[in-house]
């Protein structure tokens, strides 16, 4: 076992340094001036060398790059560009929106998901089945964007209980603040829920269909019994695979959510920061969102582990 | 578990209640579109930065009004010697900035000096090229000669860039902004809200509002829904030309259509052919159909243009029927040019819906004379290192929204490549005449002088399109600079 962490850990910190200089190398590539972009069209060439320098963009790439990699070791990500604030803090800044709201939809979609999964396995072919797959269909197909629109245009504009979008931030009140992740949260968690709930239903009609599920029948255990205790853990694996994903995805690639919301997240900074040429946010953000992937990545495998004795002893 | 359930339905209850409360008539909730990067205007060219920080924050010896005229603002009066070299302001008494320190001649000077010198990270630093010396002759008084009479000064010194800040606080101003203004810095949540606050020891006349904020909304159906369901009261310029008729169609708010200082343009790389032949370009301008341009890509919102010059401005005439859209006498110019079949060429698009949408219908339209132009979409970041920088380009579309900037036409390596004596001089004779009638004049000519070269082809003004609530009056109805000034901006009862 030991063997075994000793071996994830140091590939992880392998995959790490090669997404950095990967990250650093694509960003360097990526034409256009930080310091141009900020004094605009009407700067003197003497004004944007003086900010170039004071930013420090003309030193050397591969002293910019280990002085940037040295700092991210001790915790350093450098100061933004164009905030001229320290990474470090913006990051944390979004992360307090980007994770909560991550979480509340996972928890959300896991919520509505599982029932429905297994209540449409257990009616197979039948008309609730059909029906609830239908709807997950619905679910699948609807752009997350346009049905936020729906939601904002029903609960905001119309029935006035929440605000359209916006992050008044924790220091303004714990309720306030999660009043105004509500519908971002259903926003984003019902199109994940309809992938759920279909992955959940076919990874258990995969396991009903199998040998030990009618031995569990003939020793006579109820259909309920079979499907809760046999069937159900089995068919997990798949469930939490996709749920890792999901929850990568719910951390980063929300940001047309967060547009509509008008949220102050993670991925809100990121694009801001690509457009302003503010590359040191851009790489001190996808660095921790690798961090990030690689730890869910080794949550998953672990809870494959609770889930399924078999695979404990594997390592 | 009934309790249990009352309580829920008490939290539900409030949370409804606590939304529809409307906001107290002392404070606003305003939309911008852009977060600026920082909150010092002396250090970056983005018009977000003034959009919160002018007239509000900071103060200028002078500055510009709601018509685009010069006012007095920390220099209470001026004087200007027989040659026209020499400005003495005479400035306010009793000044504090908002950190309590003293603003006093000493200031100015550092302010101007800081601006010009060699260190300067200032985004219009040819602002203050005219200077000379600023010479501190007591509290109250600073003489700045210039090295030449400058019939822009006092404009000049009105911009957003040339505002007054103190030595104690000028490192710390794009974080913590500090100012003589009206209102003071209160907070800043990054990504999402500026709020500012009524500056209670202002030496003029005080704020109405306690409080505006500035609540930053890039996506345009979420300012549509943010103005409709209240969350925010105003938008100075709205992004979503689409949705202005909607709000034009209801009585809680007020759509005003002002004009900017925003000319855009079809720019040409005046040096590369087949764009150095002045025919080739009078062709495109002549195949410029600017009323549907203006209908399709800006929803009818837009002034066309003939030259570059903003139709507010009182020295401005209408050129526009010197280039009217006639598809016929542009294939004739072409053929005269040496292209009878028209040619195959480049556009470049930076973001911007107007420039988006616009070369599209433009490019459509230069096809029907034989011009083949290959759309590029650019981001800014590109287009400044491409096009601006490198001028490695064709034809680009872009608005030139800094006012007063006729003279970027008598720039050296300036991004057109358009090259003429004559116009330079006139941008001369215009920078050393300070007599009104004499400018308009001159003016003028330089304005014909555009239409005729055609450098770029003129396209439109950008409109402001403002909506707030119907209730608010005091928010400026056009944009002579980049600014919200919140000054005199109050809630009717």
């Amino acid at each position: 076992m030991l063997n075994y962490t000793t071996k994830r850990a140091l590939i992880a910190i392998l995959t790490l340094l090669a997404a950095s200089l990967v990250v650093f190398a694509m960003l360097e590539i990526v034409p256009g001036d930080p310091a141009r972009l900020m004094l605009g069209m009407n700067a003197t060439e003497d004004a944007v060398h003086n900010l170039q320098e004071q930013m420090g963009l003309n030193q050397p790439l591969a002293i910019r790059y280990f002085s940037w990699l040295g700092g991210l070791l001790t915790g350093d990500l450098g100061r933004s560009y164009t905030y001229s604030v320290p990474v470090f803090d913006l990051i944390m800044e979004r992360v307090a929106v980007s994770l909560p709201l991550a979480a509340i939809s996972l928890a959300l979609s896991t919520l509505i998901a599982l029932p429905v999964g297994i209540f449409a396995a257990s009616k197979r072919g039948k008309f609730s089945d059909t029906l609830a797959m239908g709807v997950t269909q619905v679910g699948v197909a609807i752009p997350n964007f346009w049905f936020a629109l729906l939601l904002v245009y029903l609960f905001a504009v119309t029935l006035r209980l929440v605000p359209a979008g916006g992050f008044p931030g924790w220091g303004a009140g714990f309720g306030v603040s999660l009043k105004s992740l509500i519908l971002p949260s259903i926003a984003l968690a019902l199109p994940q829920a309809a992938i759920l709930a279909r992955v959940t239903r076919s990874a258990l009609l995969e396991v009903l269909g199998e040998d030990y599920i009618r031995t569990a029948r003939a020793k006579g255990l109820s259909k309920r019994q079979v499907l809760y205790r046999h069937a159900l853990r089995n068919a997990l694996i798949p469930v939490l695979t996709i749920l890792g994903l999901q929850f990568g995805f719910l951390l980063a690639g929300t940001i047309i959510i967060e547009n509509v919301f008008y949220l102050p997240g993670l991925g809100r900074l990121v694009f801001q920061a690509i457009t302003q040429r503010d590359l040191i946010v851009v790489e001190g953000v996808v660095m921790l969102l690798i961090a990030t992937l690689i730890l869910v990545n080794l949550l998953v495998d672990l809870s494959y582990a609770i889930v399924d004795p078999r695979l404990r002893g594997r390592s | 578990m009934k309790s249990w359930k009352l309580a829920i339905a008490g939290v539900a209850i409030s949370l409804v209640m606590s939304s529809a409360s409307y906001a107290a008539k002392t404070d606003l909730v305003l939309g911008i579109v852009l977060e600026p990067p920082h909150l010092d205007p002396t250090a970056g060219a983005a018009a977000a930065i003034d959009e919160i920080v002018y007239a509000n924050i900071f103060e200028g010896l002078t500055r510009i009004g709601a018509k685009g005229n010069v006012l007095p603002a920390l220099a209470e009066s001026w004087a200007q010697s027989e040659d026209g070299k020499l400005y003495t302001f005479k400035l306010r008494k009793d000044v504090k900035f908002h950190d309590g320190t003293s603003f006093d001649a000493g200031d100015v000077k550092f302010s101007l000096d800081r601006a010009r010198g060699d260190k300067s990270t200032n985004a219009q630093k040819g602002l203050f090229s005219a200077i000379d010396t600023v010479d501190v002759v007591d509290p109250l008084t600073v003489k700045v000669a210039l090295k030449q009479p400058s019939g822009d000064f006092l404009y000049n010194m009105g911009w957003g860039d040339a505002v007054i800040v103190a030595p104690e606080s000028a490192g710390t101003n794009k974080d913590k902004p500090v100012g003589t203004g009206p209102f003071e810095f209160d907070s800043w949540a990054k990504g999402s809200q500026i709020v500012i606050a009524k500056n209670a020891g202002y030496w003029g006349k005080p704020a109405l509002l306690d409080k505006a904020t500035f609540r930053v909304i890039p996506d345009p159906a979420a300012a549509t829904a943010a103005l409709l369901a209240g969350d925010v009261q105003a938008f100075p310029v709205f992004p979503s030309y689409e949705t202005i008729p909607q709000f034009q169609a209801d009585p809680r708010f007020k759509v005003v259509i002002g004009t900017t200082e925003g000319e855009t343009v079809l720019g040409m790389n005046n040096k590369k052919p087949p764009f150095d032949n002045q025919k080739v370009r009078q062709a495109i301008a002549h195949a410029i159909d600017r009323k549907s341009l203006i209908d399709g890509a800006m929803f009818g919102f837009g002034t066309p243009i003939g030259s570059f010059f903003p139709p507010h401005h009182p020295a401005y005439i209408d050129l526009t029927a010197e280039t009217a859209y006639d598809p016929e006498f542009a294939k004739k110019l072409l053929a005269e040019a040496g292209h009878p079949d028209g040619f195959k060429t480049t556009l470049k698009l930076p973001p911007p819906t107007y420039a988006r949408r616009g070369g599209e219908i433009i490019a459509a339209e230069l096809r029907e004379i034989g011009i083949e132009a290959e759309i590029i979409p650019v981001e800014w970041a590109q287009w400044l290192d491409q096009v601006f920088k490198n001028k490695d380009y064709d034809m680009t579309i872009v608005s030139h929204t800094e006012p007063n900037d006729l003279n970027i036409f008598s720039r050296d390596d300036y991004y057109f490549n358009y090259d003429s004596p004559a116009f330079k001089d006139l941008i001369k004779q215009i920078d050393a005449t300070s007599d009104g009638v004499e400018r308009t004049g001159l003016y003028q000519q330089a304005q014909k002088l555009l239409t005729k070269d055609v450098p770029a082809a003129f396209l439109f003004q950008l409109p402001k399109t403002g909506i707030w609530d119907a209730k608010i009056e005091g928010l400026w109805e056009n944009g002579p600079i980049q600014a919200n000034d919140l000054t005199a901006v109050k809630w009717l009862d």
